[in-house]
């Protein structure tokens, strides 16, 4: 018998996947046709290119008045005002998650329980920001404060998550030799634990400060201070030069803030 | 000798004394410093954002106002959340999957192990990080002005969002593939595209399907956010409801949502779990 395989034979022992092939592409085209069926828009009559224009003009020519006032109302004010928000917002948020994050790791509390926390985790971060904007606003009154516990419970999720994970990943190795070597139980956290979670606990932190930067915005839908609300109203009123410059001054500042926040993390990784 | 950073200067390493005779070095920790940096950064935020205990402590129970006034949620307005609720998941998937395929030519371009003009790569890394950092929430109002009011401008909002985040981790994975069986490939005689197409595609598509697919779990739930600038959806209605202060019907709104983000995350979670 003739084991040696011509090229041609071995070609022709590919597996057949056409068919495989075949029902996926249909599926795909059958699930975005469906998904096509709701797009509609209301046609903006012609309007929509020189709103287009207005935005790439009003992004070009800032106001030059609002990008270099100190007062409370120019952008470095909001900015700066903005990223105290995002800052004491995932401070708070962490704290908010880290008994989430122990009672959802599968390694420290029973299967279930960790599930059913997990599920409620999920329920925190289903709730919009704005209905969470809202609750808080009945709370504090409008303004950053407000903004600020918003942006914490929108951060629990997240958090929440990567720490769990992180926590599901400790060496019980290292917990086991420092009880050989004879530490008590607050030893252990010290130096058995803290060290293994510090790093990513505080690299997960920095990456949420950087998005919770990004997603202040949201805040100014409900009046909950930040750069938001100055935003929306210049769009609303069709001042692109306003617009222009807030964006600038965001986009400025989200480049910086990542550029540091990845600095800090790759050194956090490297130890 | 190596090298010592002011901190060091200032605070001396301790040193100890071994019994061989030899000397080593102990840095004094960092921890002090990044103590009290963070310390006078929570005092000035605190400032300015006119955060109180006092208050949070004395009012909390207002926040529970809105929460106790959604349950029971009202299940008669169900049949009435159908749709709008088909709308947000119909607009994160098509603007995930649009997003998704548009990313990956932009991160072919961006990938350094591929396209070895570094102006163009660095050009285009620019380009990402330029989109990425535009709110979603600013993207889906601009586009309710130039596409008019509706799912339309909900879905080029997900579409440009998708696209950002997407692409990014995909030129990462790209950067980091094995270059062996692309360069055998290209031994070969092969173009550059169908070597990319058979030596870089199969080793990238797996995690980058699990990142549209974990990218689409969050869409849904952003897509939620998106009506309350008109973009259409299930936010339309939540603010509408919000606008009434018929609470029951938001809570019935939030439930379904809940719903239906459990449903998705659990079979998306499957399947990234098969693909890993």
């Amino acid at each position: 018998m003739n084991l040696e395989l011509t090229y041609a034979e071995t070609l022709s022992h590919e597996p057949k996947k056409w068919r495989a092939v075949l029902v996926t592409v249909l599926l795909s085209v059958l699930i975005l046709g469906w998904s096509a069926s709701a797009v509609q828009s209301n046609s903006t009559g012609g309007s929509g290119l020189a709103v287009a224009k207005g935005i790439v003009l009003g992004i070009l020519h800032p106001t030059p008045s609002l990008l270099f006032t100190l007062g409370t109302n120019g952008v470095p004010y909001l900015l700066l005002e903005t990223m105290s928000i995002a800052f004491l917002g995932t401070l708070v948020g962490a704290i908010l998650a880290l008994p989430f994050s122990f009672l959802g790791a599968s390694n420290i509390v029973p299967k279930p329980v960790a599930y059913i926390v997990r599920l409620a985790v999920m329920a925190v971060r289903t709730i919009p920001p704005f209905v969470y904007g809202l609750m808080f606003i009945m709370v504090t009154g409008p303004g950053a404060f407000a903004g600020l516990l918003t942006m914490s419970c929108c951060s629990i999720g997240m958090l929440s998550k990567m720490f769990t994970e992180s926590i599901e990943e400790l060496d019980r190795g290292i917990l086991e030799s420092l009880d050989a070597a004879g530490c008590n139980t607050w030893d252990k956290i010290r130096y058995g634990i803290l060290p293994q979670l510090m790093p990513s606990f505080s690299s997960t932190l920095i990456y949420r400060f950087d998005m919770n930067l990004r997603d202040a915005s949201v805040l100014g839908l409900v009046g909950a201070g930040g750069i938001g609300a100055p935003l929306l109203f210049a769009m609303n009123s069709y001042r692109w030069n306003d617009v222009g410059a807030i964006l600038l001054g965001l986009v400025i500042l989200v480049l910086i803030v990542e550029w540091i926040s990845s600095k800090l993390r790759t050194k956090l990784m490297r130890g | 000798m190596p090298k010592m950073s002011l901190y060091d200067k200032v605070f001396k390493p301790r040193s100890y004394t071994l019994e061989s005779g030899q000397v080593i070095e102990e840095k004094r920790s960092r921890i002090p410093l990044v103590l009290l940096v963070l310390v006078i950064l929570v005092i000035t935020s605190g400032e300015l954002t006119g955060f109180s205990l006092d208050t949070l402590v004395t009012r909390i129970n207002y926040f529970f106002v809105i929460l106790r006034d959604m349950v029971p949620p009202d299940w008669s307005y169900m049949p009435r959340v159908w749709q709008p609720l088909m709308d947000t998941i119909k607009m994160s998937l098509l603007g995930s999957v649009v997003g998704a395929v548009l990313c990956i030519p932009f991160s072919i371009l961006c990938a350094s192990n591929l396209v070895h003009n570094k102006v163009i790569t660095a050009f285009f890394k620019f380009f990402y990080s330029l989109v990425r950092t535009l709110p979603t929430l600013v993207i889906a109002l601009i586009a309710t002005y130039i596409f008019g009011l509706g799912t339309f401008a909900g879905t080029v909002a997900i579409a440009v969002f998708t696209f950002a985040y997407c692409g990014k981790i995909l030129y990462e994975q790209i950067e980091t593939v094995d270059m062996g069986s692309h360069e055998a490939l290209e031994a070969l005689g092969m173009g550059r595209l169908s070597a990319i197409r058979y030596a870089v595609w199969p080793q990238v598509l797996p995690g980058f399907i699990s990142n549209v697919l974990f990218c689409f779990e969050g869409n849904v739930r952003y897509a939620s956010i998106l009506g309350y600038v008109g973009a259409g959806g299930l936010g339309l209605i939540l603010n509408e409801r919000i606008g009434w202060m018929e609470y029951a019907r938001v809570g019935m709104i939030l439930l379904a949502l809940f719903v239906t983000v459990v449903i998705i995350e659990s079979v998306s979670s499957y399947f990234r779990k098969k693909l890993a």
